[in-house]
């Protein structure tokens, strides 16, 4: 493996000395954020070389209305919130899940099949499902859904704030902001949604892409192509994860998700309302939409905390230089979701690096 | 009126008259026969061969309480005896309290008491003294149990974070996570299927061979809670010292790795319990390795890293596998699985 990892650092290095100024390559997707950290990927590549942790991090990106919402149901003695561990920690009105409620009424899940699962051993709460993630997890969220429907479980229901990759990449990379010369695309979700998604982003608004695994070679592996893209004048759409993404993607999964949800306008943590990139439950199952179950309404709140998160996910600002990174912000006393979620860029760089530590 | 194997636990259990006796009689004393308990005194009268003894004490509460590896039972003898003997001493007699919730299956006392039992025996301590209470259902989880230990100090050995110096290695006897990621693998609630096995252990022999075989040892602590992050943390922040330590040299279960990857813990996080983290003077490094090498607890021990000194603030440093650096953090105190 080390002669794989020569070689590749090689070839970034030879690409970033004729390239000769900065180049901002931005990594979509919260697992490669920490595999770069953990491995300490950052510390081995030339200076010029800079990566930006993008909006890849479902918890980092979901909006406080939703976290707000979340916690308002979570109030009601007879609801079970089945939740991924990582939102617990998130921090909204009044507190966060682990604060707020005890272990009662709050049960961290593994799957949407356990969030059902837990709707049929307690028949006299409703279970809330708080689904967040990207492509990956959806799917699996649909498939509850459509089970929910077909057993008649009726008192599941999903509090959907799945989204979609693409048009947060396309929103970044549209605006004035050209911050951004090429993106490692997530391997998870490319495995649903297939690389051949990634075309418009090359074509129409120049930035190579490249899909690659989480393993540091394969990260690796990826960085150097795109190096050698940018250094050779190219813009191309490559997968260095070729064992598992196809072109395609998985088409049975994306039928399943057309099944249940439909794109819809929506709010994003820091970049705002970007159109048809979150996905809401369809009418045909809107006895498992939660929104509707508790009449509620996605209103974006206003963040006065001061949480510089949103400029963090867009690649403006590394974590370090957010105000309150390491002062009030802490691992122990988090503020922001980035700082919160294992797969954070704030978390990240607080836990690994070595510079700029406060 | 003598207790079926099928009883539960009742209250009275707990409550000083005949049941309490019962249970005293037929499930504990005749699984920890020894002279000093079956006087059944207050106080456990002990005749110790030294001045300098160490006391500790620590609460047991794991779920589930029967694990691949080991149980509540076996984790409370040798969790105890493993805090006496990184002190530095031979673990001598232990205490026994035992919390139990009503309703709970006297089978199931019965396997846990065993265990209890057959770790003490295998590790040569005694159960000298002990307590029952038992609470309404609801009020306790099952079983908690809570041992305290006294250990006899090692002739002349002096271990201390005082001792340790720039330079120094850095011993673990075998592979790291591996309680943690078992225990959280067959959680009720995390339902995550693997052929993972707990490393529960009770480390005094190894160690005491350790001691007695080598002067080199400066100080040694198991890393429990918080895994090898938390302990190595710990020596760099009370010994004023950073540390660096390389990852490829550090043990490490290929199948606990594939799960902690899976649920986006890191391994250095994962709790172990028949683990010693020993810092070593580098001359007597290779001579502890081979002690801890011909020890069945041992086979795997590895020298992952070495004491320096801090540039700025102490802080442990890892070179990764692909030669990149980065911090090892404390963690927070609970480990939360990922989304995807």
């Amino acid at each position: 493996m080390l002669d794989r990892i020569n070689k590749a650092q090689n070839m970034i290095e030879t690409a970033c000395k004729k390239l000769g100024k900065q180049i901002n390559i931005m990594e979509v997707c919260g697992t490669h954020t920490v595999s770069i950290f953990r491995n300490g990927i950052r510390t081995i590549l030339p200076d010029n070389l800079k990566l930006l942790s993008g909006p890849g991090c479902p918890v980092c990106v979901t909006d406080q209305s939703y976290i707000d919402n979340v916690l308002q149901i979570a109030d009601n003695k007879d609801c079970l919130i089945a939740t991924y561990g990582d939102m617990i920690r998130v921090p909204g009105k009044g507190g966060s899940l682990e604060t707020k409620q005890t272990t009662a009424n709050v049960k961290i899940v593994l799957s949407s099949e356990d969030a059902l699962q837990l709707a049929k051993d307690n028949p006299d709460k409703t279970v809330v499902f708080i689904a967040v993630g990207f492509e990956t997890t959806t799917p699996a969220t649909a498939v509850a859904i459509k089970e929910a429907h077909a057993d008649s479980v009726d008192n599941f229901c999903v509090l959907s704030g799945h989204k979609l990759v693409v048009p947060a990449m396309k929103a970044l990379v549209s605006t004035k902001n050209d911050h951004i010369d090429a993106f490692l695309c997530p391997g998870h979700v490319s495995v649903i949604i297939g690389y051949n998604s990634y075309k418009e982003i090359v074509e129409d608004y120049g930035r190579p892409c490249v899909v690659a695994g989480f393993e540091p070679i394969q990260i690796i592996e990826g960085l150097a192509e795109i190096c050698r893209q940018l250094a050779d004048g190219k813009t191309k759409l490559e997968s260095v994860y070729s064992a598992v993404v196809t072109a395609e993607g998985n088409t049975i999964a994306q039928k399943i998700i057309e099944e249940c949800f439909e794109p819809a306008d929506g709010y994003w943590r820091g970049l705002g309302e970007i159109e048809k990139s979150t996905l809401k439950i369809k009418d045909k199952y809107s006895k498992f939409d939660a929104l509707k179950r508790f009449d509620i309404t996605e209103t974006p709140v206003e963040d006065t905390s001061g949480c510089q998160c949103g400029e963090v996910l867009c690649g403006l600002i590394d974590p370090p230089q957010c105000k309150l990174f390491g002062k009030t912000c802490t691992i122990n006393t988090p503020i922001g979701p980035c700082m919160v979620s294992s797969e954070g860029a704030c978390a990240a760089w607080y836990k690994y690096s070595l510079k700029e530590k406060p | 009126m003598k207790t079926d194997k099928n009883d539960r636990i009742l209250l009275a259990h707990g409550g000083g008259g005949q049941l309490s006796d019962e249970l005293i009689r037929h499930h504990i004393l005749p699984r920890f026969d020894n002279n000093t308990l079956a006087e059944l005194t207050d106080s456990a009268n002990l005749e110790l061969d030294s001045k300098s003894i160490c006391f500790t004490t620590d609460s047991y509460v794991v779920k589930p309480l029967f694990f691949n590896g080991g149980d509540i039972g076996k984790l409370a003898v040798c969790g105890t005896i493993n805090d006496l003997a990184v002190a530095g001493s031979k673990p001598v007699a232990l205490s026994l309290s035992l919390i139990i919730e009503e309703g709970f299956e006297f089978k199931l006392l019965d396997k846990i008491l065993d265990s209890i039992s057959q770790t003490a025996r295998d590790n040569n301590v005694n159960i000298v003294t002990g307590d029952t209470k038992t609470v309404e259902a609801g009020a306790a989880d099952k079983i908690f149990i809570n041992t305290a230990g006294i250990g006899v100090k090692l002739d002349g050995i002096d271990l201390g974070f005082k001792k340790i110096k720039a330079g120094d290695k850095i011993l673990i006897n075998g592979t790291i996570g591996d309680h943690g990621m078992t225990i959280m693998s067959q959680r009720k609630d995390i339902k995550f299927q693997s052929q993972l096995k707990s490393d529960c252990a009770g480390l005094a022999d190894l160690i005491t061979k350790l001691l007695e075989g080598s002067n080199g040892v400066k100080f040694m602590r198991d890393p429990t809670r918080g895994g090898l992050a938390v302990t190595l943390n710990d020596i760099a922040r009370q010994a004023g010292l950073s540390i660096e330590i390389n990852q490829a040299d550090i043990p490490i279960n290929p199948n606990v790795q594939t799960a902690a990857d899976m649920l986006g813990f890191d391994v250095l996080d994962i709790a172990n319990e028949g683990k010693v983290v020993a810092i070593l003077s580098a001359e007597s490094a290779d001579q502890c390795l081979n002690i801890c090498r011909k020890h069945p607890l041992g086979k795997e021990a590895k020298i992952i890293g070495e004491i320096v000194k801090p540039k700025n603030v102490p802080i442990v440093e890892m070179t990764t596998i692909i030669g990149g650096k980065r911090i090892v953090h404390i963690p927070y105190g609970r480990q939360l699985p990922r989304i995807c």
